[in-house]
C-alpha cells in the first residue's frame, strides 16, 4: 500500500499541475493581450487631420500647431527656477505646484507643465530648452478656423469619452474625434489612420527595443483633405445678415444638390470650441436654452412652411387634373368653411392660378385643395395621393443627406386623420384638413427641406439629394445617392405655370419690394402664424417670416429658403435677406446698400424677449423703429 | 553476476530525462538572462554562460561518481554527513550573505551552498542508519534517532534563514514511513495542516462544529458491534480545537506581516479589492507576475526569446526560482505540460528503481532522492503557478545555480550508480 501511495501522490500532483496550467494558459488566455501586456507599449504616430476647403478652394479649417511644455520629473536637474519661470512666463508658485503634481502622477512618465504655448513663445523657448534637462516641448495639433462662421456646418472635435471608446475600438484615451457637423460625418476621412509602434519595456518602464523587431508596427495613413459645397463668402455674409435673428437659411445649387450655405441663427464662432477655453465656452453655449446657439435651425427646426407650400398644392392640383391654369376661384376677402368665414389678405376678386400665387390668395388654394379631393372616390384615396406627391419633394424625410443631424419634419396621412377623427368620408374631408392647402396645417418642414423643395421646382420636377461634400483629396464625389436625380411625381409641363406665378410674386406680388436689378427671381413669400405656451396659456407670437426663391428663373443657379422666427410678413425679413444672398452669390457684390445696412443692423431681439418679459405684448408690429439697431458682436469673447 | 559493462547496466531512461530537463532548463535560463548585446553563449561572464560551465562540471562529476565503487557511498555516508553538518555550522562565522540569507561560502569563482551538500549527505546517512541491522524502526527510540538525523540539518538551516531548504529535510521523513513507521503519524501531520488552513479560512468555531458533527455522525452510523473508545476520540477533538485556537494566536502574534500576507494571498483570504491590489504590488508581486507571464503564453507560447514579460524582467528571480514562468510564457501549455510530464516520469521511474533494489540501503537512499526531488518540484512549480504560498526553493536541474545543479546531479547519479550494482549481492 505504501508503495502505491507515493506513486499516486506523484501522479495526482502532476494532474493538479496540468489542470492549473490549462486553466491559466487555455481558459484564461486571451489573444488581445498585446495591449494589456505591461511589457509592451504602443507609441502612436498621429497623422495630421485633413484640411477643409470651401467649394472655391478657400481654406475653412486648417491645423494650428500648439506647443505643450512637458516635464519628466525624475530627469529634472537643479535649475534656476526664477530664470526658467520668467522664460515660460508663469509664476513660481504655479510652476512648483505643477511640478509636484507631475511627480505624484509619475516620476518617469511625461506630464504637461504648461499648456498650449503660442508660436512666438515656442520660437523663443526652442533654443533654450536644451539647458533644462527633464523638460521638453511636445508639438500638438489644434483645429484652426479660417472662417468666422459655419460652426453648425463644420462642427467641432473633442476628446473621446468612455462611450466612444466602447463603441469604436480604434480610439484610445486622449484622442480626438469629430463631435458634430462635417467633423463628425467625415471623421474617418479627415482623421486618417494613426500609426503604431510597439516598444518593448522592462519593469522600470524603460525602452529596451522594438517588440518583435517592429513586425506588428503600422505606418500612419494621412488624413484626407476635403472640399465642401459651401461657399465661404456666402456663408459669412449670411451669418452677418442673421445678426440678432433666429432662424435658418439654406441655399442649394439646383443642378447638383450642393448646399451652398447653411446658416443657423443664433450661432457662434467655431474657434470658441478650440483650445484652453473650450469647455467653459461650450458650457455657456450649451446651457443657453432660450436662444439655443448649438441647435442647428437650418436642418433641425421643424415649423409650418406657410404660403410657399401653396406652390406644391398648385402642382398637385394640376397633376391630378383638378384645375387648369385658367380655372377660377372667387375670393370674398376670405372664404367659407361651413358657416365660418376665414380671412384672406389678397384683396378679393376672381383668381386664376397666376394671381392666386402672386397674391398668395388663401381662397384660391383652399378651393384647389377641395378640387383635388373631388378627383377621388374617397377622401382617404385623395389623401394618399396627395401625401405621395408631397413626399416626392423630399418633405417628411431626412432626405438622405450627409449632414450629421436633422429632423424629418412631418407630412399628414390618411392614417393620421383616421386616428384623429375616425375612418370614413363622413368623419373627415378636404374641409376638415383645409389648413394643409395654405401650409399651416399638419405639414412641418425644416429650412433645408424648403430649399430642396424649391430646387425641385427650379429643376422642373427633380432634385439631387442635398449634400455638403464636394471633393475628397481633390476628386469630385461620385456617390450615386448624390449624383443621380430624384424625380418628383409631378409632370414637367405643370411646373411652367407655377413658376410663372412665382416669378410674378417677385415682379408685382408679395415680394415686389425685394427686387434686385438685372436678376429674375421666382419666389414665394410666407407669413406663418405661430404660437407658444406661456404660463400654460397658448399665446400667439409675431408671425414667422418665410421666403423661398430660385434664380435666375430660366437657368436656376441657386435655390434658397429663408426662415426667420417672428420676422412678421414674408418679405419683411426673409425676402430681403434671400434677395441679398442671391445678389451676393450671382453678382458677388451688393448694389442696394441701404437695404443691406438695414438687414445687417436691425435685430429681432426685442421680439424674442417678449414672451419672457412676463408682460402682455403686441404682435406683428409694423413699425421698423421697434426693432433695435445693434452692430454684430460676439456674446462670448473669442480667444 | 552480470558481465555487462557499467554503461549497459545504467538506467538510460533516467539519464535521458535528466539530460532533457537540463537542456530545457538551460535554454530557458538563456532566454531569461538574454540581453541583445551578448556575443557568445560561451561567455562565462553571463549567467547562462556560467550555467553552461556548471553543466560541464556536472558531466565530469558524473564520470567520477560512476567510476567510484558502489560500496563507497554506504561506507562514507556517515563521514559525509558529519562534514556537511560542520559546513552548515561554519556558515555562522564564515558564511556569505546574499539577498538576506547567509547560505553560501565564497570560493572566489563561485559560491558554494552547503545546504545542497547536506541534502545528499542526509539522504545517505538516513539510509545508512535505517538499513543498519541493529535499527528497528518499530522502536520508539530508533524513530527518534531517525528523526534526529533529519532534524539536525533542518535546525542548522532555518536560521540562515532558508525555510524552503529546511522543509526538504522534513520531507525526507517519508523514507522512514516507507520503512515501517505507522501511517497515523502522517495522518496527524495532515490533520494539523488541514486544521491550520481551515481555521484561517473559516475560523475556529466552524472547524470545531464540523469536527464535532463528524464525530457524532461517525458514532451514529458505526456498526453496533464496532466498539470505539470514546475518550481518546473526544480528546482528539479537544486537542484539535485547542490547536485551532493556537493557530489563530500564532498567525496573529508570531507570524510577521509578510507571512500573513503570503497566506492571505494563497488562501484568497483578502476580499477587499484595494488591499488585494496592494498585496499584488508588494508581497504577491512575484506570484502575480509569474501567473500573468504563464497565462500570456497561451497554448503554444510566444516562442524562444519572444517572451515580452521575460525580456522586460517583470518576474523577479526568473532565472532561479521562477524559471518555470519562462517556460510558460515562451513555450506555452505545450512546454509546461512537457516539463511536468518529464518530472512525473522521472519520479515514477525512481520509485520503480528504488523498489527493485535488493539492498535496503539502496532502496532507502532511493526514497530519499525521490523525497528531495519531489518536494522541490512540488513546491517550486506549485508556487510559480500560484497554488502554493511563496517559498523560495529551486526547481531541480532547471533553476540557475551551480551548487544546486551539481548536488542534484550527484544525488541522482549516486542512485544510478547504486542501481547499476543491484544484482551484486553485498559489496
Amino acid at each position: 500500500m505504501k508503495k502505491i501511495l507515493l506513486s499516486s501522490i506523484i501522479i495526482i500532483i502532476g494532474i493538479t499541475f496540468i489542470g492549473r496550467l490549462s486553466y491559466l494558459q487555455i481558459f484564461s488566455f486571451s489573444p488581445d493581450q498585446v495591449l494589456e501586456d505591461p511589457a509592451i507599449k504602443a507609441i502612436y504616430d498621429y497623422p495630421e487631420r485633413g484640411y477643409i476647403y470651401d467649394r472655391n478652394g478657400k481654406l475653412l479649417v486648417g491645423n494650428d500647431p500648439a506647443y505643450d511644455v512637458m516635464v519628466i520629473p525624475r530627469e529634472v536637474k537643479v535649475l534656476d527656477t526664477l530664470e526658467f519661470c520668467s522664460l515660460l512666463d508663469i509664476d513660481i508658485e504655479k510652476f512648483r505646484k505643477q511640478l509636484r503634481r507631475a511627480r505624484i502622477y509619475s516620476p518617469r512618465l511625461p506630464s504637461v507643465l504648461v499648456h498650449q504655448l503660442s508660436k512666438e513663445d515656442y520660437a523663443r523657448l526652442q533654443e533654450k530648452m536644451r539647458r533644462y534637462p527633464g523638460f521638453y516641448i511636445q508639438k500638438r495639433s489644434l483645429r484652426y478656423y479660417d472662417m468666422n462662421a459655419g460652426a453648425n456646418v463644420l462642427g467641432y472635435i473633442s476628446e473621446v469619452n468612455e462611450r466612444d471608446l466602447r463603441k469604436n475600438p480604434y480610439y484610445v484615451q486622449g484622442e480626438l474625434t469629430g463631435r458634430t457637423g462635417v467633423e463628425k460625418v467625415y471623421e474617418d476621412t479627415l482623421r486618417g489612420r494613426k500609426g503604431v509602434q510597439y516598444i518593448q519595456k522592462d519593469r522600470f518602464n524603460r525602452d529596451i527595443g522594438k517588440y518583435k523587431d517592429g513586425l506588428l508596427d503600422v505606418q500612419p495613413i494621412q488624413g484626407k483633405e476635403i472640399s465642401l459645397t459651401i461657399d465661404k463668402d456666402l456663408q459669412e455674409y449670411g451669418e452677418k445678415l442673421m445678426n440678432g435673428k433666429w432662424g435658418g437659411i439654406v441655399a442649394i445649387e439646383p443642378s447638383s444638390g450642393e448646399i451652398l450655405t447653411m446658416i443657423s441663427g443664433p450661432t457662434y464662432d467655431p474657434s470658441l470650441l478650440v483650445g484652453r477655453k473650450r469647455s467653459a465656452n461650450y458650457s455657456k453655449l450649451h446651457y443657453d436654452t432660450i436662444s439655443k446657439p448649438t441647435f442647428d435651425r437650418s436642418i433641425s427646426f421643424e415649423k409650418s412652411p406657410g404660403s410657399p407650400f401653396k406652390a406644391i398644392n398648385a402642382l398637385i392640383a394640376l397633376q391630378e387634373d383638378a384645375i387648369t391654369p385658367s380655372t377660377t376661384f372667387t375670393c370674398y376677402h376670405g372664404f367659407y368653411i361651413g358657416r365660418n368665414k376665414k380671412g384672406c389678405h389678397c384683396g378679393g376678386g376672381t383668381r386664376r392660378l397666376n394671381d392666386g400665387i402672386y397674391k398668395s390668395c388663401n381662397a384660391y388654394f383652399v378651393g384647389a385643395y377641395k378640387k383635388i379631393f373631388e378627383q377621388f372616390d374617397s377622401n382617404a384615396a385623395a389623401m394618399d395621393a396627395w401625401e405621395k406627391h408631397v413626399r416626392s419633394f423630399g418633405l417628411g424625410s431626412y432626405l438622405g443627406s450627409d449632414l450629421h443631424t436633422g429632423r424629418p419634419g412631418s407630412v399628414p396621412s390618411t392614417e393620421l386623420y383616421n386616428k384623429w377623427y375616425g375612418e370614413g368620408d363622413a368623419r373627415w374631408s378636404a374641409v376638415t384638413t383645409y389648413s394643409n392647402a395654405i401650409g399651416q396645417g399638419e405639414v412641418n418642414v425644416t429650412p433645408i427641406q424648403l430649399a430642396n423643395m424649391t430646387a425641385a421646382i427650379a429643376n422642373r420636377g427633380f432634385y439631387y439629394t442635398p449634400h455638403i461634400l464636394k471633393k475628397v483629396n481633390g476628386e469630385e464625389i461620385s456617390d450615386p445617392n448624390f449624383v443621380d436625380p430624384k424625380y418628383t411625381t409631378i409632370n414637367k409641363r405643370h411646373f411652367e405655370p407655377v413658376i410663372q406665378g412665382m416669378a410674378q410674386v417677385y415682379k408685382r406680388g408679395t415680394a415686389q419690394y425685394v427686387q434686385i436689378p438685372d436678376i429674375e427671381i421666382a419666389g414665394k413669400t410666407g407669413t406663418v402664424e405661430n404660437f407658444m405656451v406661456i404660463d400654460t396659456v397658448r399665446t400667439q407670437l409675431t408671425d414667422n417670416s418665410v421666403f423661398v426663391a430660385f434664380a435666375p428663373v430660366d437657368n436656376p443657379q441657386i435655390a434658397i429658403a429663408v426662415y426667420i422666427q417672428n420676422g412678421y410678413y414674408g418679405s419683411r425679413y426673409a425676402g430681403h435677406i434671400a434677395s441679398l444672398l442671391i445678389e451676393k452669390y450671382l453678382k458677388g457684390e451688393i448694389t442696394r446698400k441701404d437695404l443691406e445696412k438695414r438687414m445687417l443692423e436691425r435685430t429681432l431681439e426685442s421680439e424674442y424677449a417678449k414672451p419672457y418679459s412676463g408682460e402682455a405684448f403686441e404682435i406683428n408690429e409694423y413699425d421698423w423703429s421697434k426693432h433695435a439697431i445693434k452692430p454684430k458682436t460676439d456674446t462670448i469673447p473669442s480667444r | 553476476m552480470s558481465g555487462k559493462s557499467l554503461l549497459k547496466r545504467l538506467d538510460w531512461l533516467t539519464v535521458f530525462i535528466y539530460l532533457a530537463l537540463l537542456t530545457i532548463g538551460w535554454v530557458n535560463i538563456y532566454s531569461s538572462t538574454f540581453i541583445e548585446t551578448d556575443s557568445s553563449i560561451f561567455d562565462f561572464g553571463t549567467l547562462h554562460g556560467k550555467q553552461l560551465f556548471f553543466i560541464g562540471v556536472s558531466f565530469v562529476t558524473i564520470i567520477i561518481l560512476l567510476a567510484l565503487d558502489a560500496g563507497f557511498y554506504e561506507r562514507f555516508s556517515s563521514l559525509l554527513y558529519v562534514i556537511a553538518m560542520v559546513m552548515l555550522l561554519g556558515l555562522f562565522p564564515f558564511g556569505k550573505t546574499i539577498a538576506g540569507a547567509t547560505s553560501w561560502y565564497d570560493l572566489g569563482f563561485f559560491n558554494l551552498q552547503p545546504s545542497e551538500l547536506a541534502k545528499v549527505a542526509t539522504a545517505l546517512a538516513l539510509a545508512k542508519y535505517l538499513s543498519d541491522i541493529q535499527t528497528d524502526i518499530k522502536r520508539r527510540k530508533d524513530q527518534w534517532y531517525a528523526f534526529l538525523v533529519l532534524l539536525i540539518p533542518a535546525v542548522l538551516i532555518i536560521p540562515q534563514p532558508d525555510p524552503g531548504s529546511a522543509l526538504v529535510f522534513f520531507a525526507m521523513a517519508f523514507v522512514i514511513f516507507r520503512e515501517g513507521l505507522p501511517l497515523y503519524y502522517l495522518g496527524i501531520v495532515l490533520l494539523a495542516i488541514l486544521i491550520f488552513i481551515t481555521t484561517l479560512m473559516f475560523g475556529t468555531i466552524w472547524v470545531g462544529i464540523t469536527l464535532t458533527l463528524l464525530i457524532v455522525l461517525f458514532l451514529l452510523l458505526k456498526k453496533k458491534t464496532f466498539k470505539v473508545p470514546i475518550f481518546p476520540l473526544v480528546s482528539v477533538v479537544v486537542v484539535a480545537i485547542l490547536f485551532s485556537l493556537s493557530v489563530n494566536f500564532v498567525f496573529n502574534n508570531v507570524f510577521e506581516q509578510r507571512h500573513r500576507d503570503r497566506f492571505s494571498l494563497w488562501l484568497r483570504l483578502e476580499k477587499d479589492p484595494a488591499k488585494l491590489e496592494k498585496i499584488r504590488k508588494t508581497i504577491g508581486y512575484n506570484t502575480y507576475q509569474s501567473e500573468k507571464a504563464i497565462e500570456s503564453g497561451g497554448f503554444f507560447g510566444k516562442g524562444f526569446l519572444e517572451g515580452t514579460r521575460t525580456k522586460g524582467d517583470f518576474v523577479p528571480e526568473q532565472h532561479t526560482d521562477y524559471i518555470f514562468s519562462t517556460v510558460g510564457e515562451e513555450w506555452g501549455f505545450v512546454g509546461t505540460t512537457t516539463v511536468v510530464l518529464l518530472f512525473t516520469i522521472l519520479l515514477l521511474r525512481l520509485v520503480y528503481l528504488a523498489e527493485r533494489q535488493k539492498n535496503p540501503f539502496s532502496r532507502m537512499y532511493g526514497y530519499g532522492v525521490i523525497s528531495i526531488l519531489f518536494v522541490h518540484y512540488f513546491i517550486n512549480i506549485g508556487m510559480v503557478i500560484g497554488i502554493l504560498p511563496t517559498i523560495g526553493i529551486p526547481l531541480p536541474f532547471f533553476s540557475y545555480g551551480g551548487s544546486g545543479l551539481l548536488f542534484f546531479t550527484i544525488l541522482l547519479f549516486i542512485m544510478l550508480r547504486l542501481d547499476s550494482n543491484r544484482l551484486k549481492e553485498g559489496f
